[in-house]
């Protein structure tokens, strides 16, 4: 730390008046929002086809009752890492690459507001998952106690690997943090002016109270990884009721963490689509103001409602009914937004390009997935479907169709503005009806098997579930190759096509159309002025 | 928002890499170590992985701060970035609230529910029949196991030395305020006394942390392993000194900074922002005298 001012050596000498570095270097050391965004996208997919192949050799053994492909304790490993892959790996980073490509681009930001801690919570995400699938290959085996690591299987009767499990969430957390703090921090500082929190792409709303859920839980996340080493490590009793602590409060204080989560995945979907049906139907968002309420209701309710998740574990009746009610709560809120997305739909012209197929399909399947969400809010109900199939099939209804299915018409909806090229809309509708086919085929019949008691996390199964199970796999096997063809689909689109305009969709509206295609490396340098177009409320 | 024109958006970095790969090695040095540790594995190599890392991460936050202090005194921020270094360190504290908020989170639930339970009260009491002859009291002078968890004889006795902290560090927070005010004043000589003050509360502060924890071990058996008591007291006070070792250290740092000239009176965020983490920490202590030591 030299007092003496040494401009020559300070890395801004350079400033940023031109384009990317060449080679390695220039995604190493990057501090550029698209740069980075590109890689948090990649990164992600990687992370889709891993913890999809895992969920490929869980349906596999799932095809046909009896042990057939592997070992009951291997199975357990991937139903741990295809959660832990899935939400840690693939749909977080996702969103937040969104978030750095696009929030920037729809304030008018000439970057994120903390570039070089944006390259830092990115480059830990490798390093954490490095760790945490590298532990598959150790003499114990990865983890295998289920995404969720309640105690005491994830502490008195966890394999070694679990310690490096632990230390891997910490870097997850440590880059969710990071990557949150520098989203809020772009959203209230680096506007345009003009550019009012109100008159904001939903997008950027939907991100700011992301951004503050991940702030408010993540912390929450390794206060509890931190407490289950330190009774695996340290002789402490936080979940043993030998020494005076109980199991059960590793369980409220995941689900603490764990509920605002669910909503941490959904919540920037709800954005992006929110962008996606206006474009696609010719008409401005119906009740923009109610939206945004509508989301900080949510983001309130997902911090009251968490013990929902463990109706069965011994809840006293006034918990079980406070976080029933509590719980049905989140309907209303939720309700008023897809009741806006159908009335933005209304009377609109609409067109049905490969973002807007998958929007739509994300309002109507998402909807089915909070549908069962609230059959299992009703406690007396959860009793019976608690740790069945049910709640497998709903929670992949929220996800798939629901988290993935946004990140998709995402993509779709600004490869032309990442690349310059159109994506082959062809292509891209068949990966819309594959994946829409193969996914309700695949956990649908989840719904029956779980209502007729089929137990979730376990390799071999009654005869009775056979055919549904072997149905679904077979959804399963065709959601999956499919996203290969989506991989196609990208590569093709970066490598050529045909040029995209500006903007490339007649309905748009937005500061991120008003940059070329591709946008260039630096945009918004100073703030632009809003299009007249914006300028109203 | 007229300073909108010129934000500063620094070019390549190798801070986040070095940053990176700092805390990779460090905890898979720590995880090494102990799992070896536990399985009783001589001739580890995780200590020294560890300590690999933990330089690079030193390495890293010379480098990093370092280049963020020159470029500030570069003059390459402009009032919107100071908002952006003011936003980012705010929503940074609150993470660290909600981390402590975790740990208080599980004693209030262990003091509420979960140990009346055990010990056979209100509606879960049936937990009871796991350990029919254990009392529940608070603090927790038996466990339920106390061949697995040995009890502590007694606690420590919040009017000694928690008292004594309590003053040294609530003095400490308006000490950091009066070095605050001398510097906005731009009066260099009581700055640097209150800000030197400051860091000698927090050291001493430090020092009677340890003298508890010595005489805890040593003379009341309380421990980490001394059931959840000792669980809940240690993470909470431990996790509390170590914040307050950070606390002094970037004060102290503050401090190195002014003798050598740093900061006027009105371009010192990063001594406020050090600052804002020193009450932070300050009020934590508080809530932990409250509800550990005291009820």
């Amino acid at each position: 730390m030299s007092a003496v001012i040494e401009p020559g050596h300070t890395e801004a000498a350079h400033d940023h008046a031109h384009g990317p570095a060449r080679g390695l270097s220039r995604w190493l050391l990057t501090t550029n929002h698209k740069d980075i965004g590109t890689l948090y996208l990649w990164f992600s997919f990687c992370m889709f086809l891993l913890g999809g192949s895992m969920a490929m050799v869980i349906r596999a053994e799932l095809f046909q009752p009896g042990l057939q492909i592997v070992e009951p304790a291997f199975f357990n490993q991937m139903t741990t890492m295809h959660g832990l892959v899935m939400v840690f790996g693939a749909v977080m980073p996702a969103f937040v690459g969104l978030a750095n490509w696009m929030i920037p681009l729809m304030i008018g930001a000439p970057d994120m507001a903390l570039p070089r801690m944006n390259n830092f919570s990115f480059w830990l995400l490798p390093a954490a998952f490095g760790l945490l699938v590298s532990t598959l290959f150790t003499a114990g085996g990865g983890p295998n106690f289920g995404w969720t690591f309640y105690a005491p299987l994830s502490t008195t009767y966890a394999p070694e690997s679990v310690t490096y499990f632990i230390f891997a969430i910490h870097l997850m957390g440590i880059s969710s943090i990071m990557g949150a703090i520098n989203v809020v921090a772009t959203v209230l500082n680096l506007r345009a002016p003009g550019m009012t929190l109100m008159k904001m792409p939903l997008f950027c709303w939907t991100w700011l109270i992301t951004a503050f859920l991940l702030i408010a839980v993540m912390p929450v996340l390794a206060g509890v990884v931190t407490m289950m080493l330190m009774d695996i490590h340290f002789g402490t009793s936080f979940f043993n009721a030998a020494g005076g602590g109980d199991p059960v409060l590793f369980q409220h204080v995941f689900w603490f963490f764990g509920h605002p989560e669910v909503y941490i995945m959904i919540l920037p979907a709800f954005g992006a689509v929110s962008s996606i049906i206006p474009t696609f139907s010719r008409k401005p968002l119906f009740g923009y103001t109610s939206m945004v309420y509508a989301t900080a209701s949510i983001a309130f309710l997902s911090f009251i409602v968490w013990a929902h998740h463990m109706f069965v574990v011994g809840v006293p009746l006034v918990g079980e009914l406070f976080f029933m009610y509590a719980t049905m709560l989140i309907a209303v809120p939720t309700g008023v937004k897809v009741f806006n997305w159908v009335s933005t739909m209304w009377q609109g012209s609409l067109t049905f390009e490969t973002p807007m197929l998958f929007a739509v399909a994300f309002v109507i399947l998402f909807t089915i997935g909070g549908f069962s969400g609230l059959m299992l809010a009703i406690a007396p109900a959860d009793f019976q479907y608690h740790d069945t199939y049910f709640v497998v099939a709903h929670f992949h209804y929220v996800l798939v169709p629901g988290a993935i299915f946004g990140i998709f018409a995402s993509a779709y909806y600004w490869l032309p503005k990442w690349t310059g090229h159109m994506y082959d809309e062809t292509l891209g509708r068949l990966h819309f009806w594959l994946s829409f086919v193969g996914m309700n085929v695949a956990f649908f019949p989840m719904h029956f098997v779980g209502l007729a008691g089929m137990p979730r996390r376990i390799p071999d199964y009654n005869l009775q579930f056979a055919d549904f199970n072997m149905v679904s796999s077979i959804g399963a096997f065709t959601f999956g190759a499919t996203q290969l063809l989506f991989l196609f689909i990208v590569i093709k689109c970066i490598r050529g096509g045909r040029p995209a305009p500006a903007k490339p969709w007649d309905g748009a509206h937005g500061l991120e159309w008003t940059v070329p295609s591709p946008a260039p490396y630096h945009t918004f340098s100073t703030p632009p002025e809003l299009p007249v177009e914006e300028r109203q409320p | 928002m007229a300073s909108h024109e010129h934000y500063y958006v620094p070019a390549q970095s190798k801070w986040p890499i070095v940053a990176t790969l700092g805390l990779l090695i460090t905890v898979y040095g720590l995880g090494t170590w102990f799992n070896d540790l536990k399985a009783a594995r001589e001739a580890s190599h995780g200590p020294l992985i560890f300590f690999v890392g933990a330089l690079f991460i030193a390495y890293m936050l010379f480098g990093w701060f370092g280049a963020v202090i020159r470029e500030g005194r570069a003059g390459l921020y402009s009032p919107q970035m100071d908002r952006s270094f003011r936003w980012g360190m705010t929503w940074f504290i609150f993470s660290e609230v909600m981390f402590f908020a975790a740990f208080f989170g599980a004693l209030f639930y262990i003091r509420m529910w979960s140990g009346p339970w055990l010990g056979g009260e209100g509606s879960k009491g049936v937990a009871h029949m796991l350990w029919p002859n254990f009392q529940y009291t608070w603090p927790l002078l038996h466990t339920p196991d106390p061949k697995l968890f040995p009890p502590p004889k007694a606690v420590i006795d919040p009017w000694h030395l928690p008292l004594l902290n309590t003053v040294l560090l609530v003095t400490s927070s308006f000490t950091v305020t009066f070095a605050h005010h001398a510097l906005k004043r731009g009066d260099r000589r009581k700055l640097k006394a209150w800000l030197g003050a400051t860091v000698l509360l927090g050291a001493c502060f430090l020092a009677l942390q340890v003298t508890e924890y010595v005489e805890a071990y040593h003379e009341l058996g309380l421990t980490l392993g001394s059931g959840i008591y000792g669980a809940t007291f240690f993470m909470l006070t431990g996790f509390h000194g170590a914040h307050v070792t950070i606390g002094a250290l970037m004060l102290g740092i503050m401090l190195v900074r002014i003798q050598r000239g740093h900061f006027d009176a009105h371009q010192h965020f990063g001594f406020e922002a050090a600052s804002w983490y020193w009450h932070f920490v300050d009020v934590v202590w508080v809530c932990l005298f409250v509800f550990v030591y005291v009820l």
